[in-house]
């Protein structure tokens, strides 16, 4: 207990700003801080995933889509109370993980990433289709929007919540198993563990996370939920996130969440090109030139934080 | 007789693992000469520093000119050949296109080279057309050979050529080394494990340890040393 | 022996159903394309264990960039061996400035610089020619042949003589050429290829120029009939990943002839269940991987991994 203390105490001063912070900066900014914690739950979520289990996903904006989806459709149609709808997207994006981890077992390495990737980009045209229910590229409209405060509170207890709820299932005999699958699957089998049912309830419990965060995004976007939001951009971004987070410290969930919450804010008017697709170009600009200038990257610079949940 | 190749005070390393702490040889222009040494002395080592292939410091002259920076590459354009440990051979290209590559930095035809090698190495004359993975391990040696001397180098650089074959195939290795070494004026710097294979064939020799030469002479006169004769040929 | 009885299957049905013959000609002229994008990706898999993720996209790119040059007045032909000295330039710059300073760090890196690209490369596209009404010029013309009672299109035709042209080049250069023996050198075993006094990275921006030649073909052949838009590459390109996947990533003649099988399928398909519309083109394709991928992990040509205890 002892050695927990310190990281327990810069939890409880992060706990205390943020329930602070709302009271201090403007509107705006507390719609930034919200973004943030929605990353966080994503990031927490898909680390389960890439960082304890050694599996690889650049498509878990598909998840988020399905969960985003779920909210507004729930609330458009049935004026489904809106924490409700999260639980429900939860639920219906565990279930969704699991259908994809199981054929995804028989995958690894490039051919995971291939089929994440080929998610990433079908998932997000679905709606186009049927765009009579799915709302096609105009989007499904909750019934109810939130103001950004609603938002800040709901994005970070959720994020309390799931953080609590992660730490329980890692702590314990599943986190062990986690690790084990990804620090060496033949080994892991030799000492009986399962890996087909870990990796299957990896998948299921990162895309749960991912989903309520694609229910709190849809509400972050004036209840809105479009087929652009979850496109190719969002799994890049969570996988940014996730990289920067490496192997599971906490404050590099953290500073993942920060950096990817942020930056597309600072790119949306551009200059000349327009708000539509300048966010495009400038996104993938800044990703490659990051990636280009900095020495090791992004994973790399926060290899020497090691603070909460060393693994 | 001039001096072809000139390692003054060189140093390698590993990313931060130090092999090679200050060696300083010399290969005379049309001579072969050897290295010897323990295991873990730094013997491959010395020819990857030459050849570029490992981080090196210190000062390496060939045919008169620094070396510098001069990757892998670089050296092979100069006219330096490095059969390394392993042979270097590609086992999913046919013969005949292990050869090609030997001569990439050869302008103009090849056909002439080619029947040259053929004369040396009739052995492979036959196999021209077989994946180079499924010859047997002294023919692929030879195979090794001849692509570096494709390449019609000043120098050849041999890693090692004994490891692996049978005695018999060790002597014709080394006795087309030698034809190759009188008839064409290839100048040969070689490590060998076999110090005895090694001074057979050498005019001079240095001997390694510890990423350090410790001895050198002509082959006589270290077969007379009596360190050598103990740890090395085994008297 | 699968494939055999694939062949045979198709020549059957072929010689019964003229409408069945039709579609598999389409089918092949569509394979073709997704082999030409497929051979791209093992090409520089093959190289660098690297799966460029923008593949497709680059494709797109030098697409529009062809319309464009129709616009300022080239003749087809002219457009066509413009683009592709385009690509070709395109590619080896891309691989020299974005991608070689990240190559040698994790593949996580190199994944994330890709996906950057594509974002990058639909972003520009989207501002630059989007919600425009283009629509790109056919060499072929409409003509329908008719072969013993099957309409057989001289567009499709066409296609498949201008990839099996490009493939038969590529081939040659890789089997005939110095610099081919050189590339294929470079990419079996980069460390021997350099003391033979091969330019690695040399070689590699080249790879990837030719990769980028490829894909211009594909995307020109992929002609879409209605308006150019920025997302047509898309589901041609997890039609290629599928069919690279089929020869194990790093068989050529497994792309190619994963392609042509991968495209014979879709067609057949979506001819008799019309429900898969244009806007299911994804999914769908998306789940044909899948199915891929699940049936035939190290795929048809390649090698199984053995993982060593």
């Amino acid at each position: 207990m002892r050695r927990q203390l310190p990281a327990l105490v810069s939890l409880g001063v992060v706990a205390l700003m943020l329930c602070i912070l709302p009271f201090v900066i403007s509107d705006y900014d507390v719609y930034l801080v919200s973004k943030v914690g929605i990353f966080f739950v994503a990031i927490l979520g898909l680390n389960i995933l890439t960082g304890y289990t050694g599996q690889i996903s650049i498509g878990h904006g598909a998840f988020m889509a399905v969960g985003g989806y779920t909210s507004a459709i729930l609330s458009r149609d049935h004026h489904t109370n809106l924490v409700l709808t999260m639980v429900i997207a939860f639920g219906v994006c565990f279930v969704a993980g699991i259908l994809f981890g199981l054929p995804a077992l028989r995958l690894s390495g490039v051919y995971l990433a291939l089929a994440t990737f080929a998610l990433a980009i079908s998932v997000p045209q679905l709606p186009l289709k049927w765009n009579g229910y799915l709302g096609g590229s105009v989007g499904v409209p909750s019934s109810e929007t939130k103001s950004n405060v609603w938002l800040y509170g709901a994005a970070w207890a959720t994020s309390a919540v799931l953080l609590l709820v992660a730490w329980l299932i890692l702590r314990g005999r599943i986190g062990r198993a986690f690790r084990s699958v990804r620090d060496s699957e033949i080994a892991a089998t030799a000492s009986g563990v399962e890996i087909g049912v870990y990796k299957t309830l990896a998948f299921g419990i990162s895309a749960a996370y991912c989903g309520i965060a694609g229910a709190l995004l849809v509400m972050a976007s004036n209840g809105f939920a479009q087929p652009q939001v979850f496109s190719v951009p969002l799994s890049l971004t969570l996988l940014i996130g996730a990289a920067v987070a490496g192997l599971g410290s906490l404050w590099g969930i953290l500073a993942g969440a920060a950096l990817v919450g942020l930056l597309p804010e600072i790119s949306t008017s551009v200059p000349y090109i327009g708000q539509e697709h300048g966010k495009d170009v400038v996104y993938g600009l800044i990703v490659i030139l990051v990636m280009l200038v900095l020495p090791g990257g992004l994973a790399g610079l926060l290899a020497r934080l090691r603070f909460l949940g060393r693994g | 007789m001039s001096v072809l190749l000139e390692l003054e005070d060189v140093e390698a390393r590993y990313g931060p693992v130090h092999v090679l702490h200050g060696v300083s040889l010399a290969v005379e222009e049309g001579a072969i000469v050897a290295v010897l040494g323990p295991n873990g002395a730094g013997k491959t080592t010395t020819l990857r520093a030459v050849s570029g292939t490992v981080r090196r410091s210190g000062r390496i002259a060939f045919d008169g000119k620094a070396l510098g920076r001069t990757g892998p590459d670089g050296a092979a354009r100069l006219g330096i050949a490095h059969v390394p440990e392993g042979r270097g051979t590609f086992s999913e290209l046919t013969v005949s296109e292990n050869l090609r590559l030997g001569a990439y930095t050869r302008r103009g035809s090849i056909k002439a080279d080619v029947e040259r090698v053929m004369t040396y190495f009739p052995a492979l004359a036959e196999r021209l057309r077989q994946q180079a993975g499924t010859l047997s391990g002294g023919e692929q040696q030879m195979l090794a050979l001849a692509r570096a001397f494709m390449q019609r180098p000043k120098l050849l650089l041999l890693d090692e050529p004994s490891l692996g074959l049978a005695p018999l195939l060790v002597a014709e290795i080394f006795r087309i080394v030698r034809e190759l070494n009188e008839k064409e004026g290839l100048s040969v710097l070689l490590v060998e494990q076999n110090a005895h294979l090694a001074l057979q064939a050498a005019q001079t020799g240095y001997v390694l340890e510890a990423g350090k030469i410790v001895l050198s002479g002509t082959s006589d006169e270290l077969r007379a040393d009596n360190s050598i004769q103990a740890s090395y040929l085994g008297y | 022996m699968l494939l055999l009885a694939a062949a045979i299957f198709l020549l059957v049905g072929s010689l019964a159903s003229a409408k069945f013959a039709s579609f598999t000609v389409l089918g092949v002229a569509g394979g073709m394309i997704y082999g030409s994008l497929a051979l791209a990706l093992v090409l520089i898999y093959r190289a660098t264990h690297v799966i460029n993720f923008a593949q497709g996209e680059l494709a797109m790119l030098t697409t529009f960039l062809a319309w464009q040059l129709s616009q300022w007045g080239l003749s087809y032909w002219e457009m066509f061996f413009a683009t592709l000295a385009i690509a070709f330039v395109l590619g080896t710059v891309l691989q020299v400035a974005v991608i070689r300073p990240v190559q040698h760090r994790s593949v996580v890196a190199t994944v994330i610089v890709t996906i950057g690209l594509f974002i990058l490369i639909d972003g520009i596209v989207s501002w630059r020619w989007g919600g425009g009404f283009q629509v790109l010029p056919s060499p072929f013309g409409f003509t329908t042949y008719h072969v013993g009672g099957v309409p057989i299109q001289r567009k499709d035709i066409g296609v498949v003589l201008v990839v099996l042209a490009s493939l038969g080049a590529v081939s040659a250069l890789f089997r005939f050429t110095k610099l081919g023996l050189a590339m294929r050198a470079a990419a079996l075993r980069p460390a021997a290829a350099a003391l033979a006094g091969v330019r690695v990275d040399v070689m590699l921006a080249i790879g990837w120029g030719l990769a980028a030649v490829l894909g211009a073909v594909a995307g020109l052949m992929a002609e879409p009939s209605q308006f150019l838009e920025p997302t047509f590459m898309q589901p041609v390109l997890v039609y290629a990943f599928a069919a690279a996947a089929l020869g194990g990533l790093e068989s050529p003649i497994g792309a190619i002839v994963g392609g042509l099988a991968i495209g014979v399928f879709q067609t057949l398909i979506v001819g008799y269940v019309p429900e898969i519309s244009s806007e299911l083109q994804l999914p769908f394709a998306f789940l044909v991987l899948l199915g891929i991928l699940l049936i035939k992990p190290s795929g048809l040509f390649g090698r199984r991994e053995v993982q060593r205890v």
